[in-house]
């Protein structure tokens, strides 16, 4: 092994990588994505996709929904970290295998071709409910919500059938049953 | 209908009901309104710096050696820019500041005006939280949660940017609430259940060791008391990292020295070694762990701290107890006394054999060094430093390098808040502001700033500050002409390839001082030295001590990279030992 010049420690072997769900409540106010945001960029976490829209106008609260990958030691950190911002009210996270949280995107999905392509699309996407928001000759606007790898795999099955954009929105979450996150 | 006051009057009635007396500052621009409102305010005054970092040093300075939070107060762009340094050096040591920013006028912001920057933006990761106060009813209330931010749970600084039109603005003004509180951000989470666990591992150990850092300090002096309660009645060995130093007498038999990178053999070995770590308000610094894969192996490691996120970040620990650490101290010393375990006897016998091991490896004496009587040795100096200072009640600030080490080994703290350096950033240009600070507060104690030719040039400047307001602050050069932990670390590793780290072209520092209206004292050699140390502490204006030092000593022991706490490289008389024992047993 080649003698460390530097003052710094050498990396150590790292931990397998879950992907997590976190829902923070913040307080609706300026820059305070950007705190958020800023927390994942400056201490190097991962961001897969990012949801956020004011919940409760009253009260001025957002809810902010992340997705993203870590090791077990990365993710109790990021929790422990976001806890700590002014704005921040409570955190929750949940592991996606988890059976007792939903977690839906949505996602809009152009396609253009010839009539044939465009019902064998529709029929593709049977399965997640899709919606017709808009219909040509040429082209058809689809809507459906499902999971974000569900969503992965109709994108790839999408295109040879004439997909030319894709809008999703992040993944959102909630749990099942009576219960609500604390 | 209760009167209206503008902005820049409400900045001031805060500082008021915050029972602010001074502000470190810069006018400017953007916050001539405040700076006009001063005049009616007798009660707070102003100190004018000559860079705005030295205006945040300074605040840390007085923040660090008083306990209360430092205020700074900067104009727009430049201002707030310069200030980025301060505001992180504190965020990383958790000192408690409050900056006041001036900004464009609301109607201006974000068309690139004159003096503009994104200061909130800017400044965002190196606060605990920051405002853009846009509208002036909000500024009663953000100032106010301004102080109580930056003062409570693990401290630290927080900015408060007011633009131009705002402190014209008029808006009532409320009090600060008593006790509201944040978003359920102070924690003391702890219970009677962690503390039992804690003292059963206690009981149980035989090879114990205190770990203790800046939190304690933080903590205020009560929590320093308590720790040295806690030590005698366990009879445990304690160890303190660089900024935990003075929470418990460095002369005490029980303390093993510094810990890290350049802490001693004894305490650096009794971290590997030991079967219990309690870490007290300390944070598993990189400085202090060396290699984490072999930190410390054999412990049961228990975690004490304020900052939920300090727990498990760098290491894993069996135990942790979130709160006050004093908070946390004074129910451990509770618990042992009520359940009378007499600790202090029956551990006695049980660690009698780790203290011996700890005596031997005291034997190794690691912050020895050769000494000479034709060229003043560094650590020499700091010593005299000491034994020449120690009966009065002295506080000491450093810059960033070899000296800035040197000091933490050689000087002995006997009270907390009286070392303030610069540990988590390593900001060279710390110590002059910071002791500019610290006079502030302790007007007629003597403080001295511990440095070296190179940093100390980064914020010379402010030694004019010193000059104008009387403040006889004493600078002590360990001039080497290198900026000499990056010469040690390019003589060590890089081949002696000595690349830009000798300054060419240094100032005459006594020259430097007269220019500046303060004293300058040189000592070239070891017989003059104690003689010129009593004229600096004797005069009452602000000196510059040039201590012209042996330009090729290195700071030992150290920790080489990528080792861990046992593998430790000892001075050149160790070092010269061990050879003649290579040399002998190959004779065998």
């Amino acid at each position: 092994m080649v003698k460390s010049k530097s003052a710094y420690s050498t990396p150590t072997k790292t931990g397998k990588l879950d992907t997590h769900i976190f829902v923070v409540w913040v307080d609706n106010e300026t820059g305070v994505l950007a705190r958020v945001v800023g927390l994942f960029s400056g201490r190097g976490y991962n961001i897969e996709s990012l949801a956020v829209a004011e919940v409760d106008h009253k009260k001025n609260l957002s809810r902010v929904t992340i997705v993203t990958t870590g090791t077990p030691e990365v993710i109790e950190q990021i929790a422990l970290q976001l806890r700590k911002l002014v704005p921040v009210h409570k955190v929750a996270n949940f592991k996606r295998e988890n059976k007792n949280v939903i977690f839906k995107e949505m996602a809009l999905l152009k396609v253009v071709g010839s009539q044939i392509k465009i019902k064998k699309a529709l029929n593709t996407c049977k399965k997640f409910n899709p919606v017709i928001l808009d219909k040509t000759n040429k082209s058809v606007v689809i809507q459906i919500t499902a999971l974000r790898r569900e969503i992965d795999i109709m994108s790839k099955n999408l295109k040879p059938l004439g997909l030319v954009s894709v809008s999703r929105t992040g993944a959102v979450a909630m749990t099942r049953g009576a219960e609500t996150f604390n | 209908m209760s009167k209206l006051y503008s902005g820049a009057e409400i900045v001031f009635k805060c500082l008021e009901d915050q029972d602010v007396e001074f502000i470190f500052g810069y006018p400017g621009g953007a916050v001539l309104p405040i700076y006009d409102e001063l005049k009616n305010h007798p009660s707070i005054k102003h100190i004018l710096v000559r860079h705005e970092q030295g205006a945040g040093h300074a605040a840390e300075g007085y923040a660090r050696s008083s306990g209360k939070p430092g205020v700074v107060l900067v104009t727009s762009g430049p201002g707030a820019t310069n200030v980025v340094t301060a505001l992180t050096d504190a965020y990383m040591d958790s000192v408690p500041l409050v900056c006041i920013s001036g900004q464009v006028p609301t109607h201006l912001i974000g068309t690139d005006a004159f003096q503009e920057c994104d200061t909130t933006g800017i400044t965002r990761p190196c606060t605990k939280h920051n405002w853009l106060v846009k509208d002036i009813n909000d500024l009663p209330r953000v100032m106010h949660e301004a102080f109580k931010v930056a003062t409570t749970g693990r401290p630290g600084p927080v900015l408060v940017d007011i633009p131009k039109d705002v402190q014209f603005a008029k808006a009532k003004y409320f009090k600060p609430k008593k006790e509201k509180k944040l978003n359920g951000k102070i924690l003391n989470g702890f219970n009677q259940k962690d503390i039992n666990q804690l003292i059963n591992l206690m009981s149980g150990a035989s090879k114990p060791v205190f770990y203790t850092g800046g939190g304690v300090i933080n903590s205020g002096p009560k929590a320093s008391e308590l720790l040295r309660e806690l030590v005698s009645l366990t009879g445990f060995p304690i160890t303190s990292t660089l900024q935990g130093l003075g929470a418990y007498p460095g002369d005490d038999n029980q303390f093993l020295g510094m810990l890290g990178m350049h802490g001693t053999y004894e305490a650096n070995n009794a971290m590997h070694d030991c079967d219990l770590l309690i870490n007290i308000g300390a944070r598993f610094d990189d400085r202090i762990t060396g290699k984490i894969d072999e930190f410390s192996p054999k412990s049961k490691k228990v975690h004490i701290d304020i900052d939920p996120s300090s727990i498990n970040k760098i290491v894993k620990v069996d135990l942790s107890i979130v709160g006050d650490v004093g908070d946390v101290i004074l129910s451990i010393i509770k618990t042992l006394k009520n359940k009378n375990l007499n600790l202090e006897k029956s551990n006695k016998q049980k660690i009698s054999r780790w203290w011996q091991q700890i005596q031997k490896w005291r034997t190794k004496e690691s912050l020895n060094f050769i000494n000479s009587d034709t060229i003043i040795k560094p650590q020499h100096a700091v010593q005299r430093l000491y034994e020449l200072t120690k009966n009065q009640d002295t506080y000491i600030t450093t810059e960033v390098g070899q000296h800035q080490m040197w000091a933490a080994q050689h000087y002995k703290f006997k009270k907390p808040n009286r070392w303030m350096t610069s540990g988590g950033l390593g900001t060279m240009g710390y110590g002059l502001p910071a002791a500019v600070g610290v006079q502030i507060a302790h007007p007629n104690k003597l403080v001295i700033d511990i440095a070296g030719e190179a940093s100390i040039l980064m914020t010379m400047q402010e030694i004019s500050t010193a000059v104008q307001y009387n403040l006889p602050i004493k600078i002590f050069i360990l001039n080497n002409q290198y900026m000499g932990m990056v010469r040690q670390w390019q003589e060590l590793l890089h081949e002696k390839n000595y690349s830009e780290s000798y300054s060419k072209a240094l100032p005459d520092f006594v020259k430097l001082a007269e220019a500046y209206g303060c004293v300058g004292i040189r000592a070239k050699n070891p017989n003059e030295l104690d003689e010129k140390i009593k004229v600096m502490i004797n005069t009452d204006r602000p000196v510059i001590f040039d201590c012209q030092v042996d330009q090729d000593e290195n700071c030992f022991p150290m920790i080489p990279s990528g080792k861990p706490h046992n593998q430790m490289l000892l001075g050149p008389k160790d070092q010269e030992a061990n050879k003649i024992t290579g040399k002998g047993k190959e004779l065998v």
